[in-house]
């Protein structure tokens, strides 16, 4: 198989992609001379660099992928069908499992369209905790891909750092919800509790801590010459490419587009009281979106400091019946989580159980994009653009 | 031989003693290192503590993971080529037992003193290739194919930069004998690490390589190949692996030391003295330790190359580089 015959191969008319492709083929010009036999690696379900139970289908040319596709749903649970048989506050223990590293933002979004649906509305001391929860979760999440993403690239010492600083925001979450993974904490029109005594500062310090482990990583990770050398230019996602295949979060940010819903959608929660940044790069590569999320934790400490400095006083649950029947009609709720844009479409016939929930999840469309970006890397390169899209499986196949 | 010990051997016990010195001289070192690096340091710097509930501070985890291994079912793989999957871990242990044989620990305790000593480690080094191949090519897996071929290309390019990075060395004690080499420091007046500090750099940077370790632990990349070559290799056959990868990094970090640090000897000490020969030992292991922990911390820290990368380091960095130094090395040899 020369390489003229995998150029042929690919179906895509985008420059960047090809010039990367052809920069590769340079180095791979042995295969011109060479008449190789194609190879067909299963990479998964169970593999370390897929973390969770993904089966990536790539057919090599040596080391050279020519074609790679993923394999989606051997943890497919069945959530939105489960939820037809759960009343809505029942709803929100499952979908607590979909991003299992961030759950709490997976409540709210749930929460927030069936609130819609009500017509009622969360008080606002209520909807600044659920803020400051959602980018606490948020925190919990991204501190782990810092640290994996080194793992991915061999780096081991990264991670035990990212678990260890992370505990210390889990303790938080746990210390207010009772859940340290899943909070189960939202409840149609507030929140279950108040925040306990003495929260507040030791959130504060906690933040702080984040901080430190972000500076950290920025010496450990970032700064090293070899990560830079593997992620620089790899794995690169124009910004049309990427809007394309339907890409959010950080993944599109990091290819420069400045879009992020916590701004830009019409979200009850407190961002639009609060004074931050939407961080972006232009790369659009495997370092790029490393950058961008460390950003985003940086940012989102800041954010979580505001909150708690800014927290209104008042109720923190609306009035609403004790048995919840929720009105007929249809809502789609979107917000900004961890992972990118997910969203609750529910259609409600006015029972105590939803008749249908649509979930549209970030990690599965990100996935979308990876037998694109796989085509023409080389097997290393596969851990590396599979670690900077960031998908947890759960997320994938719900 | 063992004319410290003042006594008259017959030939076979004088081979049985030095069998089992050996044993020990190979597996002592790697127990050590694997106990102080791998298992504490390592731990330490990824804030954790390690091992602590076998024995006092967890001294007796390497009995415990011993035992593991042995009572471990021996799995073969239903496609394997039996004989070369079973031999292959033999063929890489024993080019790290035949690499200790010309390591001197004073001036009379040494397996056997061959005028090219330096020339015959970095060969018999090499030997190991073979047996990874072996591994790679028997289990009859893609994943331990990839690896034993990334780690067949990876031990050939670094093993060039390797013996230039020795080269240095040898052309300022005028001999390959290991012996001569630290006699050489002594009367120098100082380690060859102080004039052939680039030839240390990259000697610690191709026996990185020459291990497989991270940064260039391509052959066994976790994330992408599971374990490489390893990856069907359970139990026994595991762990005479793990010994072979361990052992070569001890003493490659021996070879280290007594090229560059000056080995068994201590400055200002007469190294003829007849007690070096007991001491000797005990410096050469201290200096080891010290060679070893360099090469673990940056095991610990840094993240791998791709094999393209690692291929360029080699041939577009290193070996250059190797050659300007031994042509530094040479004009001021000739002009001093």
């Amino acid at each position: 198989m020369t390489t003229d015959h995998i150029t042929a191969e690919l179906d895509i008319n985008d420059n960047e992609q090809l010039r990367y492709i052809a920069a590769q083929a340079v180095d791979a010009r042995v295969n011109v001379e060479l008449e190789t036999e194609g190879m067909t690696l299963n990479i998964g379900p169970q593999h370390p660099a897929t973390h969770g139970t993904l089966r990536i289908v790539a057919k090599l040319d040596g080391e050279q992928v020519i074609k790679a596709e993923p394999i989606m749903g051997y943890m497919h649970r069945g959530y939105e069908k489960l939820t037809e048989v759960r009343t809505y506050p029942q709803v929100t223990t499952l979908v607590n499992r979909i991003d299992w590293v961030g759950s709490f933002a997976n409540e709210v979004p749930f929460i927030l369209a069936a609130e819609d649906l009500m017509e009622v509305e969360a008080p606002p001391r209520a909807q600044w905790i659920r803020t400051a929860l959602f980018e606490m979760g948020r925190i919990a999440n991204i501190m782990l891909f810092l640290g994996d993403m080194a793992v991915q690239l061999g780096g081991v010492t990264a991670v035990f750092y990212a678990f260890r600083d992370r505990e210390f925001v889990l303790n938080q979450i746990e210390s207010v919800t009772g859940g340290r993974f899943h909070p189960n904490f939202n409840r149609i029109g507030g929140i279950k509790d108040d925040l306990p005594a003495g929260w507040i500062a030791e959130t504060k310090s906690v933040m702080q801590k984040v901080r430190d482990f972000c500076d950290e990583m920025e010496d450990l990770v970032v700064g090293n010459e070899i990560f830079q050398l593997r992620c620089r230019g790899v794995g690169v996602i124009p910004a049309e490419v990427g809007k394309a295949y339907g890409l959010s979060g950080a993944n599109l940010r990091a290819s420069g587009v400045d879009w992020d819903l916590r701004r830009d959608g019409d979200s009850r929660l407190a961002w639009k009281d609060l004074d931050w940044k939407v961080w972006t790069h232009p790369d659009g590569d495997s370092f790029a979106r490393y950058w961008v999320r460390l950003q985003e934790t940086r940012e989102a400490t800041y954010m979580v400091e505001q909150i708690l400095d800014g927290l209104p006083t008042g109720p923190i649950m609306a009035k609403v019946p004790r048995i919840i029947k929720v009105p007929a009609g249809e809502s789609y709720v979107q917000t900004e989580n961890p992972l990118g844009v997910m969203g609750y479409y529910v259609i409600s016939k006015g029972e105590l159980t939803p008749f249908r929930v649509k979930i549209r999840t970030a990690s599965f469309s990100n996935m979308s994009i990876a037998p694109w970006l796989l085509e023409g890397v080389y097997v290393p390169d596969i851990a590396t653009i599979l670690a900077s899209l960031y998908f947890i499986l759960g997320d994938i196949d719900r | 031989m063992l004319t410290p010990l003042a006594i008259e051997l017959a030939y076979w016990q004088e081979t049985i003693i030095k069998g089992v010195i050996g044993l020990v001289a190979v597996l002592l070192p790697t127990g050590a290192l694997v106990y102080l690096f791998l298992f504490k340091m390592m731990s330490f710097m990824q804030s954790r503590l390690g091992p602590m509930e076998t024995g006092p501070y967890g001294q007796l985890q390497l009995l415990a993971e011993f035992g593991k291994f042995l009572q471990k079912e021996d799995i073969f793989p239903a496609k394997a080529d039996r004989f070369v999957f079973a031999a292959a871990p033999f063929v890489v242990l024993v080019s790290t037992f035949m690499l200790v044989l010309v390591l001197p620990g004073g001036p009379d305790a040494t397996f056997i003193d061959i005028n090219t000593g330096i020339y015959f480690a970095l060969a018999v080094s090499s030997v190991s290739v073979i047996g990874i191949l072996m591994a790679g090519w028997g289990s009859a897996s893609k994943y331990s194919l990839l690896g034993g071929l990334r780690a067949a290309g990876q031990l050939i390019a670094y093993e060039l930069p390797l013996v230039l990075s020795v080269v240095g060395v040898v052309i300022m004690a005028e001999s390959l004998n290991l012996s001569d080499i630290v006699h050489k420091q002594n009367e120098f007046g100082m380690w060859f690490i102080l004039p052939q500090f680039i030839g240390f750099f990259l000697f610690l940077v191709s026996v990185q390589a020459e291990l497989t370790q991270p940064p260039f632990d391509m052959p066994q990349a976790e994330s992408e190949l599971v374990t490489g070559f390893l990856t069907e290799y359970s139990g026994i056959r595991f762990l005479l692996f793990f010994i072979a990868e361990f052992a070569t990094a001890a003493i490659f970090s021996a070879i280290g030391a007594t090229l560059f640090l000056g080995g068994w000897t201590i400055p200002f000490v007469d190294a003829n003295a007849e007690f070096m020969n007991y001491i000797g030992p005990l410096v050469l292991a201290a200096k080891m330790i010290l060679i070893a922990f360099l090469i673990f911390w940056f095991r610990i820290t840094y993240p791998r190359f791709r094999e393209d990368q690692l291929q360029r380091l080699a041939w577009k960095f290193m070996i250059p580089l190797a050659l300007a130094n031994i042509v530094i090395t040479a004009i001021l040899k000739v002009a001093l």
